[in-house]
């Protein structure tokens, strides 16, 4: 066991490396930030000037050698935009992603629950079939066309709701929030349901396939046979054994949602993480940018390794036949 | 439950309060500035927000004429040797009084900001020595005749002495001055600690992403501020910016979508547009050969002036001017708008005329055109993909069957830098609001020692327009500076050395009861908007 | 366990004499059991002889910039060209293009590269799986381990830092699309070649001495191909989609050649003037293509694998 775990976390430790290598190199060869961030008027001389205050006059295995120095100490690099510590730039945008993602994440559950379980309760109702064929629909959608259609029909034509930008905010212990302000929620909205269109698809599959699974199984029958009624099998029986497929699959996807709310958060400019890695890339704000993905490659190498962990405990057979290859 | 009862309450009067409500301004800006350290960032944005805090010796009205500003009065001596008179009685947000030792202190700081990307240096290097002669007259000589100085005293707000801790006096040398221990850091200034002006604004408060805040400076040397507090929140992305106007959650927005305007003004809302000082260009390769982005041919077509008349006049300028802007721009014939120092009244576009332009080519040995590729960035200036495309269905009409490279605006410089394009769209807007800011930058020969044609991608090389630059750098006196340099425009302008397409026009759009005076320099100020009368 | 199997053979019993009949009749047959898929099936191939075809059949062709004209921009589905030779029955865009002709060319492009990227993707990713279930051990380890690596980071991300490195045109945004895409197949293969190489006509190979090449490519692999089509169907759609929202993020193909995803992406400037029909039109377009292909891949899946059918 901790063979494999040492392992496993050795593993680990050498994709960190490998990734930094890889992403400092491939933002290295974006291009040089210089250009975009000088201002026109400045001449030659002081163009080299402003290289060399960046540090961008160093050679490649140089500047990769300072950046793993500090990388070591907590210390990502500091935004050649913005002069600050990138992390905490990032970390500063961070609450906004989230906020989207959850509430994102229990549009997902509270719709795609239900509808799942409808279809896989009456799969060849019309009703069942109307909910597979949207769940393909919700599938096939491009997420950055639904989102400018929702802006097209409850900004532009029904003038119901905001067009983009996160609204009121309420700071908590120092980090602000949208969900707090009715403002801020009709902000969220409709970025919200476009960021959890996709994954609502997905939790109608889940669910549906986990009832018609279920309503075949002994106890589901015991419990009819017992005469409780159809409302309680269904939710309290059937719903309990379906949820927890769900939330393990939507607690792995969290990752994927975030990164996939960089479209999200640039059709409806929500000011999060995804908005500020496109921007960053666009102005060549390097720093920020390799910063932002080694974050994201440590967050996924955790959740990986966790989830292996949680197998391997569970699992006894993986252990084994781990540790012997 | 306590807690959720005051947030309730917070965000009730949130929404209640009105930000039309009077004394209060709220802007909905296009760029947010990267600090607020005045000699951070040498960047559009940010050069506009210091000034509602930090003031120069000279300001710049809407047209970008110099008028006195901390100074109150200036001449040059001779030569090298400029007097200004420092305004009586000014004093900085802190309460400590404006005299010639915080100008000193200013030009002794710019060189030591850290990190900086785009250093003030551009500004102050001119600057040879200083001296206070009393606290309210101050002497500045320079290496040659300068007399771009008082246009460079414009680009930079002075600081306090006193506020950042220095108690005797200080020594002026261009290698570092004397007297000073330590100067603030640029964060200082973001949290508000070193943000001590004597701006019609003092800082009220700065989340960066969210919101700028001023308050009115009741000690203001001049007219006070219309607005206590001014808020200026930074929405990035245009549809919302534009939604929040209409919304009423900003009174003014910068930089509506030309798209946007009819929409806009449908809703009740008022647009301002004036001319900019930035005008877009085509600039050709005039040095290698074959020349990278031409196909069809092993010459460099562009070297030859009939094939660069021929492009010019194949362009409809007005057709980009009504279709792809909108009708907010207007065609250039030179490289700074009309009324600005420097150009002439009598410079026009060059008409469309497909015709003769065929012609031309033909004459030139091309009777069939050439292919060629013009690079193009795509999200740097107005619709500039756009223009970029409809120079392409022009051209291609007279027989060069041409490509579009558009690429995203750092790529495009980078690229640009190395001279991988035979013909390149881009803009320029003029620093300094006259005309030998686009001819030195543009078209002068390289030269880094003269800080000549450092955007010359083209690498165009003329001596003769050279030496007219050199001329008017080098003379003091304003009308016979003007002359010279209206000379060495058509000079250039007759030989196709670049040609421009057309000046950008800036909007701005606000709720009724106010009103902007556009300026050329792009800038949004607080200080320019006004309750409508 | 026993109920699946008793089940399976069952069910293969039934199917028998099917098999025996020709194995594309009853292909066919059960994939015509679904209507709707026939009707997906149908739209997939117009769509495709549309873009095949382009050239032919739209009333301009856009990419050609001596037939488009800026004043002819931006005017309302149903108008007429001033010279009265056309009407632009979609409208037209900022730059004058018919947008039914965009469309067409642009589903073209959304097509081509994703047919050509999933092609390329699917040759590499089944090669690389193949190699790993036939050598198994530290090989098949390590291509693994990449495998879950690549799988684990979400294909957008991938594809968005690759492109920013790599630049626009449309052969880097294909090779982005090879890289995200080819870990699926090597997995997907993986698993079914590890099932036939426990089979006994591979044992039967090995008996014979018949090189590791000829194995791999002539027996094992074409025993591995009916889940791989499946995944390639859906993998199709899925490219088509990514390239759309690549574009759409300005870093996807140049915008002289522009695909579904770069129109709408143009149109999106003009949405909220009131021009919808830049952005509209294309998205519908998109959408349709996207869910066409979609159902034909479901469809697939069942016919192709019986075990699903219940």
């Amino acid at each position: 066991m901790l063979v494999y775990l040492l392992r496993r976390l050795g593993q680990s430790l050498f994709v960190v490396a490998a990734m930094a290598v890889l992403v400092f190199i491939g933002v290295y060869a974006i291009g040089s930030p210089i250009d975009i961030m000088i201002s026109p008027d400045a001449d030659q001389a002081e163009m080299e000037a402003a290289i060399a205050r960046l540090g961008l006059d160093k050679p490649l295995w140089e500047q990769f050698f300072i950046f793993v120095k500090n990388a070591l100490q907590g210390d990502l690099g500091r935004s050649f935009v913005y002069s600050t510590d990138a992390l905490s730039l990032i970390l500063s945008k961070l609450p906004a992603t989230l906020e989207l993602a959850f509430l994102a994440l229990l549009f997902a559950i509270f719709i795609g629950v239900p509808l799942g379980m409808i279809a896989g309760l009456k799969p060849n109702s019309i009703a069942g079939k109307t909910i597979m064929a949207g769940s393909i629909m919700g599938f096939s959608l491009p997420n950055f066309w639904q989102g400018m259609m929702l802006i097209l029909l409850f900004a532009v034509i029904f003038k119901l709701l905001p067009s983009g930008g996160r609204g009121e905010t309420v700071e908590v212990f120092g980090i602000a929030f949208s969900f707090l302000t009715l403002d801020g929620l009709s902000h969220m909205l409709l970025p919200a349901i476009n960021l959890a269109l996709f994954k609502t698809s997905l939790v109608i599959r889940l669910a549906r396939a986990g009832t018609r699974e279920a309503s075949l199984q002994d106890y589901v029958k015991f419990a009819r046979a017992k005469g409780l009624s159809q409302r309680r099998i269904v939710l309290v029986h059937i719903a309990k054994n379906i949820m927890i497929p769900v939330v393990t699959i939507l607690g792995l996807e969290l990752g994927s949602m975030i990164a996939f709310a960089v479209v999200t958060e640039s059709v409806f400019a929500w000011p999060g993480m995804g908005k500020l890695l496109i921007d960053s890339i666009q102005l060549l704000d390097r720093p920020v940018v390799v910063a932002y993905l080694m974050l994201t490659v440590f967050m996924f190498i955790i959740i990986n390794f966790t989830v292996d962990m949680l197998y391997c405990l569970l699992d006894p057979r993986v252990r084994l036949s781990e540790v012997r290859a | 439950m306590r807690k959720s009862t005051l947030l309730c309450a917070v965000s009730l009067a949130a929404v209640l309060a009105s930000p039309a409500a009077a004394q209060e301004l709220t802007i909905g800006i296009a760029a947010e500035p990267s600090a607020l350290d005045p000699h951070y960032h040498n960047l559009g944005p940010n050069n506009a927000m210091r000034r509602h805090i930090f003031e120069s010796l000279v300001l710049t009205d809407e047209n970008q004429r110099l008028h006195p500003g901390l100074a109150s009065s200036y001449e040059p001596l001779d030569e090298t040797t400029w007097q200004f008179k420092l305004r009586e009685g000014v004093t900085f947000h802190d309460g400590s009084p404006f005299t010639a030792k915080d100008v000193i202190y200013t030009v002794c700081r710019v060189p030591t900001v850290e990190n900086s990307p785009s250093s003030f240096t551009v500004y102050t290097k001119a600057i040879a020595g200083m001296e206070a002669k009393d606290p309210h007259t101050l002497i500045i000589t320079t290496d040659g005749p300068y007399p771009l100085l008082p246009n460079e005293l414009a680009s930079w707000g002075v600081l306090s002495a006193t506020a950042n801790g220095v108690t005797g006096d200080i020594g002026f040398s261009r290698d570092g001055c004397t007297g000073i221990d330590s100067y603030p850091k640029t964060e200082a200034f973001n949290s508000g600690e070193a943000a001590i002006g004597t701006g019609m604004y003092k800082f009220g408060e700065y989340t960066r992403g969210e919101k700028i805040v001023f308050e009115r400076n009741e000690d203001y040397w001049g007219d006070k501020a219309e607005w206590a507090t001014v808020t200026f929140r930074p929405i990035t992305a245009d549809g919302p910016r534009v939604a929040a106007l209409l919304a009423g959650d900003v009174d003014m927005i910068d930089n509506p979508p030309l798209q946007d305007l009819e929409r806009i003004r449908s809703e009740g809302f008022q647009v301002s547009q004036g001319l900019s000082n930035r005008v877009i260009y085509l600039h050709m390769d005039h040095e290698q050969e074959p020349t990278p982005g031409v196909t069809g041919t092993d010459k460099n077509p562009f070297k030859d002036v009939r094939v660069r008349q021929a492009v010019s006049m194949a362009i409809n300028r007005d057709a980009i001017v009504e279709r792809i802007m909108g009708g907010v721009a207007v065609p250039a014939g030179e490289l700074l708008p009309p009324g600005m120092f420097g150009s002439s009244p009598d410079a026009k576009a060059t008409p469309y005329d497909p015709d003769a332009a065929k012609k031309l080519l033909a004459e030139a040995g091309y009777p069939d055109g050439f292919g060629l590729t013009i690079g193009s960035p795509n999200d740097r200036y107005i619709n500039d993909a756009q223009v970029t495309q409809a120079v392409a269905q022009m051209l291609t009409r007279i027989g060069i069957e041409t490509q579009v490279d558009a690429v995203t605006a750092s790529t495009f410089f980078a690229r640009r830098n190395k001279f991988e394009f035979s013909m390149y769209l881009a803009g320029w807007g003029s620093a300094t609001g006259e005309m030998s800011s686009p001819l030195r930058a543009l078209i002068a020969t390289k030269d880094k020692d003269k800080g000549y044609g450092g955007t010359n991608a083209g690498r165009y090389s003329n001596p003769d327009l050279d030496a007219l630059i050199d001329k008017a750098l080098a003379t003091v006196d304003d009308d016979k500076r003007e002359a010279i340099l209206q000379e060495a425009s058509k000079l250039a302008m007759d030989d196709f050395a670049i040609l421009p397409l057309h000046f950008e026009v800036t909007p701005w759009a606000f709720r009724k009861g106010i009103t902007y005076v556009p300026r050329a320099d792009q800038y949004t100020l607080a200080t320019g908007v006004k309750p409508a009368s | 366990m026993t109920d699946t199997l008793k089940a399976t053979e069952t069910r293969a019993a039934r199917l028998r004499p099917h098999w025996r009949a020709t194995p594309m009749a009853r292909f066919a047959a059960e994939f015509a059991d679904s209507p709707v898929a026939v009707a997906a099936l149908f739209v997939t191939l117009t769509l495709g002889l549309l873009a095949l075809f382009a050239n032919f059949i739209t009333p301009q062709n856009p990419y050609d910039l001596m037939q488009l004209d800026i004043m002819e921009g931006m005017q309302p589905p149903g108008s007429t060209s001033f010279d009265g030779t056309m009407t632009y029955h979609l409208g037209t865009d900022q730059q004058g293009r018919d947008m039914l002709s965009a469309i067409i060319f642009g589903l073209r492009m959304s097509l081509g590269v994703g047919a050509m990227s999933t092609v390329i993707a699917l040759s590499v990713g089944m090669s690389i799986g193949v190699l790993a279930a036939y050598f198994g051990g530290r090989v098949d380890s390590i291509i693994m381990r990449i495998v879950d690596l690549q799988l684990s980071f979400p294909a957008i991300l991938v594809a968005l830092i690759l492109l920013a490195v790599l630049g626009k045109g449309v052969d880097k945004v294909i090779f982005a699309l090879i890289i995200v895409q080819w870990a699926y197949y090597a997995r997907t293969v993986r698993g079914t070649a590890l099932v036939e190489r426990r089979k006994e006509y591979i044992e039967a190979a090995s008996c014979l001495a018949l090189s590791h090449r000829r194995i791999v490519f002539r027996h094992l692999l074409p025993n591995c191909l009916p889940p791989l089509i499946v995944v390639a169907t859906v993998q199709v759609a899925n490219a088509i989609a990514l390239e759309a929202t690549l574009s759409f993020l300005g870093v996807g193909v140049p915008i002289t050649e522009p695909s579904l995803g770069l129109l709408i992406a143009n149109g999106y400037d003009y949405m909220l003037s009131g021009r919808y029909w830049i952005a509209f039109f294309p998205g519908v377009a998109l959408l349709v293509t996207i869910v066409a292909i979609n159902l034909v891949g479901d469809q697939l899946r069942d016919v192709l694998n019986p075990r699903l059918k219940r």
